[in-house]
C-alpha cells in the first residue's frame, strides 16, 4: 500500500516535472506552474493507521472493516503549484550526466550517461539501481545536468520580460512607491475576493502595462532604459544585449514582497529560477528507447535532444576553461540555448524545428502535452472501453423493438462474465469445452486471484480440470443478453438504450426500424456501438433504467417517441380501411403477423380489417380521437369501431396518441408488446396486398387540371393588377414596409395562395385508391403538398423570405426584361414536376435546391455547437424534492420546475388534462 | 423634453411586489434556505423605483408563464 501511494506522488511529480516547462503566465498569484518540492512538502498526511500485522491480531469488526475499505494513507489538503528550485532540482536527482554517450561498447549503458541505470529501468528483468525495484514498478528516477552558462527558459519569456520591465535596472525593485505598493496588493486582494482569480489576474496585467512608461525608479531614482524582447529569447537595453546571467542577477535582486505584486509567490517560485543554471533530466521511464527487428536500439526523440544538450554543453565547457575567445563561447552558448530552447517547445515561431536525420521534426516535451493528440486531450480526457462493438447498421423489422442483431463473429469476441458456482458449474462446463472458436463457447476464464487465462485447444483440458467455485468464465454473447446500443451524437438520454441481444448471421448489427425515431439513425451507412455491461450491477441498472420500454415517452414533449413508420403506418391504414377476408383468410393472416390469439375475432364469415386489427389490443381498451384526415377513431372495449388507422394514432416522434393512451394504461413493456403486434400487421397487410408509387397516382382528371389553370391565371391577373396599383402609386404600404416591400408581400401571398387553392383541387379530385395517395393520406410518407407540386404547379420559390432576386441588375434572367415584376421573372413555377419544368423555372428551382443543400451543410454543425453549449451550461442542474430547479451550489434557478412542476415525461404533452383524469375514474 | 415613462407600468415589466417578514420566513422555511440561494436583484434596478427597498429584501415577482400562466419569483436585494 505504501509503495503504491508513493508510485502516484513520483508520478504526479515526473508529470509535474514536465508541466514545469509548459503553462505558466506569471501575473497570477497562485501560480499554474507544477512544482515537485512543495505540493510534497504541502500535502499533509495523517498516518493513523496502525500497521498492518497490528490489524491483522485485532477481531474483525464491522466498523473494522469499513475501516479497512476506507483505508486513507495520505490525504491531500492542499496543492501549491511553483518552479523547480536548482536546489530541488539537485536534491530530486539521483545522477549527474555527464557524457552524451548513450552505451559502451558492450551495449552497456554508461555512468553518467543519458541511459544511466540510476535513471530507472526499462529492460525487463533488470533491477533499479537507485530504488530496487523492477521493470514497472519503478516509475523511473531524475537526473540533472549543470548548464557551463545559464540559459533562459523559453516558456517564462514573457514573464520575464514583464519583470525586467517593470522593475529597476539598478535596485531591482518594481517601478512603484513603497506606500503605493501596498495599496496595489490589497486591492489585489478585494477583486480576488469579489469576483474571482481572473479578475485578479486581469488586473495584474494592467498594473504591469501601467508601469511600461515610467523611466524612473522610484526608490532609487535611476533613469530607466527601454527593454525590448529580441524574439525568440534574447533581452536587448537600448540596443546593447543582456545575457542570461545578467537576467538572472536582476532577477535574483527583486525583493519577495515585490513578487506578490506580479503574482508570484515567492516561496514557491523565485523569479530567478526562470533562468536555467541547472537543467533536470527526466527518467528513462519517460523515454524509452525501443529495440528494432534488427537488434538495433532506436532511441526517443527526448534523448536524442538531451544528447545535444549535453554534447553542446559539454563543448562549452572545454572552451571556457580553454580560455576561448569570447566570440566562439558566445557562439556555444547560443547553441546552447536554443537546444534548451527545443527540448521544451519544438514550435516557436522564429526557431527552424530541431529535425531528425530523415528531416521530420523532433516531439519534445510540449508536443507531447498540447493540443488534441497531447497527454491531456488524448491519453487524460480521451475514454476508451473494451467489451464493444461499432458497425453498419441495417433494419430488420422481425426483431422485437428491444432487440438488437448482433452478428455471429462480433458475438464471439464479446464475453459476459460468469461466475461458477455449484449450481451452474455443469452448463459453465459446457462452455469451456466449446473453447473460442466454436460458437456458444468461451474465451477466458479468470481465477478467483484475478489472473485471466485465454482458453485454447491446448489449454481446454487442464482448464476444465482447474473449473471450481469462485472461477469466471468470460462466455461468448448469447440470444436475451443484455447490452447498451448506442448512436453518436448522443444529444438526448434515447440516443443510448438498452436492448437484448439476438446473434444473428452477417455482418452489420441490425435494429427495429422503429428505434430508428430516438437513435435518429437511417441506414445509409449509419454506424452504431453495442456495449456489454461487465457485471451485476451494471445489467441491473441497464435494464431497470435505459431498455428501451422505459424510453417510449420523450422527456421533452410527453408522448412518445417511438411508434409505427412508413410501412406500419400505411400498412394499418390499407388494413383498417380496405381490407376484408374470410375467417380462414383472417387466421392465416394474423398467425403471419406473429398473432396466436383469435379468441377476440368475431364469430362471422367475412371479417373486416378493424376486426382483425382489434384481435390486437387489449380487451378492455377504451379510446376516442381523430384520424389525419379529422374523421373520428373510436375503440370500445377494445374494438376498434369506427375509423382509420393513420400517422396520428400510430406513429412516432410526438404523434401515436393511441400508444400514448396504451401507455398510460398498460404500460410500458405492453405497448411495446402492442406496438410490435401492430407493426408486423401493417406489415402482414403489405405482404399481401402490396404498395407502390405509380406515375398514374398523381394524374388528374381533364376537368382538374381547367380548374388549376383557372386559379393560376387569375393569381397572374391578380398580381399584374397589384403591379398596375404599385406602378400608379395607387398601393398602400403596409406599418413599417415600404412600397416595394409591400408590393413583395402582396405578390408573394398571393402566389402561395393560388398553390394551396391547387392543393385542394388536387387533394379533391385525387384517387383515395391510388398507392401515393394512400401513402400521404396515412401519413406515412409524402404529403398532399408534394402530390400537388408533381401533378400541379410546383408554386413560388422563396429564397430567404422573398422571391428570387438575385442575378443581373434589376432582373434575374437575361431573358427577361429590366424591371420585371412578374411573377415568371422571379421564380414562380407555374409547371408541375410531372409535366416538366420551362427552362427558366428549372433554374429558379435549381437555385433553392442548392441553397438549402448549403443552409444545412452550415446549420447542422452551428447548431450541434448552439445544443452542445446549453447542454454543458446546463449539465448539474437538478429538481429537488421540493420542486425547485438548482445548480450544483444550490442556488435557485426556478421556483418551481418549468414554472408549473410537470414532469413532462409523465404528462401528455406536458399537460395534464384534468377532465379526462374525471372521466376515467 | 422626452416624456418621463413609467417602467413599471410597461407591458413587459412583470408586477414586483416587496414580501413582509412573516411571508419572507414562510418562503425561507418552505425552501429551506440559508440566504445565498435566492437569485439576486439589484437594489437600484429600474423597476423597483416605486418600492422602498433595503439590503437583504426579498422580493416578489409574479411573472407570465407559458406553462403555467401566472408564476412566482423571489429575489433578493443586494446593494453592490
Amino acid at each position: 500500500m505504501a509503495k503504491k501511494k508513493k508510485t502516484e506522488e513520483n508520478q504526479t511529480k515526473e508529470l509535474e516535472k514536465k508541466e514545469e516547462t509548459i503553462k505558466e503566465v506569471p501575473e497570477e498569484e497562485s501560480k499554474e506552474v507544477h512544482d515537485a518540492e512543495q505540493p510534497l512538502e504541502e500535502i499533509e498526511t495523517s498516518k493513523e493507521e496502525p500497521s498492518e500485522a497490528e490489524e491483522k491480531k485485532e477481531e474483525m469488526t464491522r466498523e473494522r472493516v469499513e475501516a479497512m475499505q476506507h483505508f486513507v494513507f495520505k490525504q491531500v489538503s492542499s496543492i501549491v503549484f511553483g518552479m523547480l528550485s536548482p536546489k530541488m532540482i539537485k536534491k530530486m536527482a539521483s545522477a549527474k550526466i555527464v557524457t552524451p554517450e548513450l552505451y559502451d561498447k558492450e551495449g552497456y549503458p554508461v555512468d553518467g550517461g543519458l541511459m544511466d541505470v540510476r535513471l530507472g529501468v526499462i529492460d525487463p528483468g533488470l533491477r533499479c539501481k537507485t530504488c530496487g525495484s523492477k521493470l514497472k514498478e519503478c516509475i523511473g528516477h531524475f537526473g540533472y545536468i549543470e548548464l557551463a552558462r545559464s540559459v533562459v527558459h523559453i516558456k517564462f519569456i514573457n514573464v520575464i520580460h514583464d519583470l525586467l520591465r517593470s522593475t529597476c535596472r539598478e535596485c531591482s525593485r518594481i517601478l512603484i512607491p513603497e506606500d503605493k505598493i501596498k495599496t496595489i496588493c490589497r486591492q489585489l486582494d478585494v477583486v480576488e475576493q469579489e469576483e474571482g482569480i481572473e479578475a485578479r489576474r486581469s488586473m495584474v496585467k494592467k498594473v504591469i502595462s501601467d508601469l511600461k512608461t515610467i523611466n524612473k525608479c522610484p526608490h532609487c531614482k535611476a533613469k530607466q532604459q527601454k527593454i525590448s524582447l529580441e524574439k525568440p529569447s534574447t533581452f536587448m537595453e537600448n540596443e546593447k544585449r543582456l545575457s542570461p546571467i545578467d537576467v538572472r542577477a536582476r532577477l535574483e535582486k527583486i525583493p519577495d514582497n515585490d513578487c506578490l505584486v506580479f503574482g508570484i509567490n515567492p516561496k514557491a517560485s523565485r523569479p530567478e529560477w526562470m533562468v536555467l543554471t541547472i537543467l533536470p533530466i527526466p527518467p528513462v521511464t519517460v523515454r524509452p528507447s525501443i529495440t528494432l527487428e534488427s537488434g538495433e536500439r532506436s532511441e526517443d526523440d527526448l534523448t536524442h535532444k538531451l544528447g545535444d544538450i549535453v554534447r553542446i554543453n559539454q563543448r562549452l565547457f572545454e572552451n571556457i576553461n580553454a580560455g576561448a575567445p569570447e566570440i566562439i563561447i558566445e557562439d556555444l552558448w547560443d547553441l546552447l540555448q536554443y537546444h534548451v530552447t527545443t527540448f521544451f517547445d519544438n514550435n516557436i515561431a522564429q526557431l527552424p524545428p530541431a529535425r531528425h536525420r530523415s528531416g521530420q521534426p523532433l516531439k519534445t516535451i510540449t508536443d507531447r502535452i498540447k493540443s488534441k493528440e497531447g497527454r491531456i486531450r488524448h491519453n487524460l480526457a480521451g475514454k476508451r472501453t473494451n467489451f464493444c462493438a461499432r458497425t453498419v447498421i441495417s433494419p430488420d423489422p422481425m426483431l422485437k423493438i428491444n432487440e438488437v442483431g448482433v452478428p455471429l463473429t462480433v458475438a464471439m469476441k464479446l464475453t459476459v462474465p460468469e461466475t461458477v458456482n455449484e449450481w451452474n458449474a455443469a452448463y459453465l462446463k459446457k462452455f469451456v469445452e466449446k473453447g473460442p472458436a466454436v460458437y456458444p463457447g468461451s474465451n477466458y476464464i479468470i481465477r478467483p486471484d484475478g489472473k485471466k487465462k485465454k482458453i485454447t485447444d491446448e489449454t481446454k483440458e487442464a482448464a476444465l480440470e482447474e473449473l471450481q467455485p469462485g472461477y469466471k468464465i468470460e462466455r461468448h454473447l448469447m440470444d436475451g443478453d443484455i447490452a447498451i446500443f448506442n448512436r453518436q451524437p448522443s444529444l438526448h438520454r434515447m440516443s443510448m438504450m438498452c436492448h437484448r441481444v439476438k446473434v444473428l448471421p452477417y455482418r452489420t448489427l441490425r435494429l427495429n426500424p422503429v428505434v430508428c425515431a430516438p437513435y435518429n439513425a437511417d441506414f445509409d451507412g449509419d454506424e452504431m456501438n453495442l456495449h456489454i455491461p461487465q457485471t451485476e450491477e451494471a445489467r441491473a441498472e441497464a435494464e431497470i433504467l435505459m431498455e428501451v420500454q422505459t424510453q417510449i415517452v420523450s422527456p421533452r414533449y410527453g408522448l412518445s417517441v417511438i411508434g409505427c413508420l412508413h410501412d406500419g403506418i400505411s400498412g394499418n391504414y390499407i388494413l383498417t380501411k380496405f381490407l376484408e377476408m374470410t375467417r380462414e383468410k383472417a387466421i392465416d393472416f394474423l398467425c403471419s403477423a406473429g398473432v396466436i390469439d383469435f379468441s377476440r375475432l368475431p364469430n362471422k364469415k367475412v371479417l373486416n380489417g378493424r376486426e382483425i386489427f382489434s384481435s390486437v389490443l387489449p380487451e378492455d381498451f377504451n379510446f376516442k380521437g381523430k384520424s389525419k384526415s379529422g374523421e373520428p377513431v373510436v375503440i370500445e372495449n377494445g374494438r376498434l369501431i369506427e375509423g382509420v388507422m393513420d400517422k396520428v394514432s400510430l406513429g412516432g416522434e410526438g404523434a401515436g396518441l393511441l400508444l400514448r393512451s396504451l401507455h398510460k394504461k398498460y404500460g410500458a413493456s405492453k405497448t411495446v408488446e402492442i406496438l410490435h403486434k401492430i407493426l408486423c400487421l401493417g406489415i402482414e397487410a403489405l405482404l399481401r396486398n402490396g404498395l407502390s408509387a405509380l406515375i398514374s397516382d398523381t394524374d388528374l382528371p381533364a376537368e382538374a387540371n381547367d380548374k388549376i389553370q383557372d386559379i393560376l391565371n387569375s393569381a397572374e391577373e391578380e398580381v399584374s393588377n397589384v403591379i398596375k396599383k404599385f406602378n400608379a402609386g395607387e398601393l398602400q404600404s403596409y406599418p413599417g414596409k415600404t412600397l416595394k416591400e409591400t408590393l413583395e408581400l402582396k405578390i408573394l401571398e398571393i402566389l402561395n395562395r393560388s398553390r394551396t387553392k391547387c392543393g385542394v383541387v388536387v387533394k379533391d379530385f385525387a384517387n383515395k385508391n391510388a398507392h401515393s395517395i394512400i401513402m400521404a393520406e396515412s401519413g406515412a410518407v409524402g404529403s398532399y403538398l408534394n402530390v400537388s407540386q408533381i401533378s400541379a404547379c410546383a408554386g413560388q420559390q422563396v429564397l430567404r423570405g422573398k422571391r428570387i432576386e438575385k442575378g443581373y441588375k434589376g432582373r434575374t434572367l437575361s431573358c427577361f426584361k429590366p424591371g420585371d415584376l412578374s411573377p415568371a421573372a422571379h421564380g414562380f413555377v407555374r409547371n408541375g414536376f410531372k409535366h416538366g419544368l420551362k427552362p427558366g423555372e428549372f433554374f429558379f428551382h435549381a437555385i433553392l435546391g442548392r441553397d438549402s443543400l448549403m443552409d444545412t451543410a452550415l446549420r447542422t454543425p452551428k447548431s450541434g455547437y448552439l445544443y452542445r453549449r446549453l447542454a454543458n451550461a446546463m449539465q448539474d442542474l437538478r429538481t429537488e424534492y421540493d420542486e425547485s430547479v438548482r445548480d450544483a451550489n444550490g442556488r435557485i434557478i426556478q421556483f418551481k420546475y418549468g414554472e408549473d412542476g410537470i414532469d413532462v415525461a409523465r404528462s401528455e404533452s406536458g399537460k395534464i388534462d384534468v377532465q379526462k383524469i374525471i372521466d376515467e375514474s | 423634453m422626452a416624456k418621463k415613462i413609467d417602467i413599471t407600468k410597461h407591458l413587459l415589466v412583470p408586477k414586483h411586489v416587496l414580501v413582509s417578514d412573516s411571508e419572507k420566513k414562510k418562503v425561507t422555511d418552505t425552501l429551506k434556505l440559508s440566504g445565498k440561494e435566492l437569485p439576486r436583484m439589484l437594489k437600484t434596478d429600474p423597476s423597483l423605483a416605486d418600492l422602498k427597498v433595503k439590503d437583504g429584501d426579498v422580493i416578489k415577482i409574479i411573472r407570465d408563464s407559458k406553462t403555467a400562466g401566472k408564476t412566482v419569483f423571489y429575489r433578493r436585494i443586494i446593494s453592490s
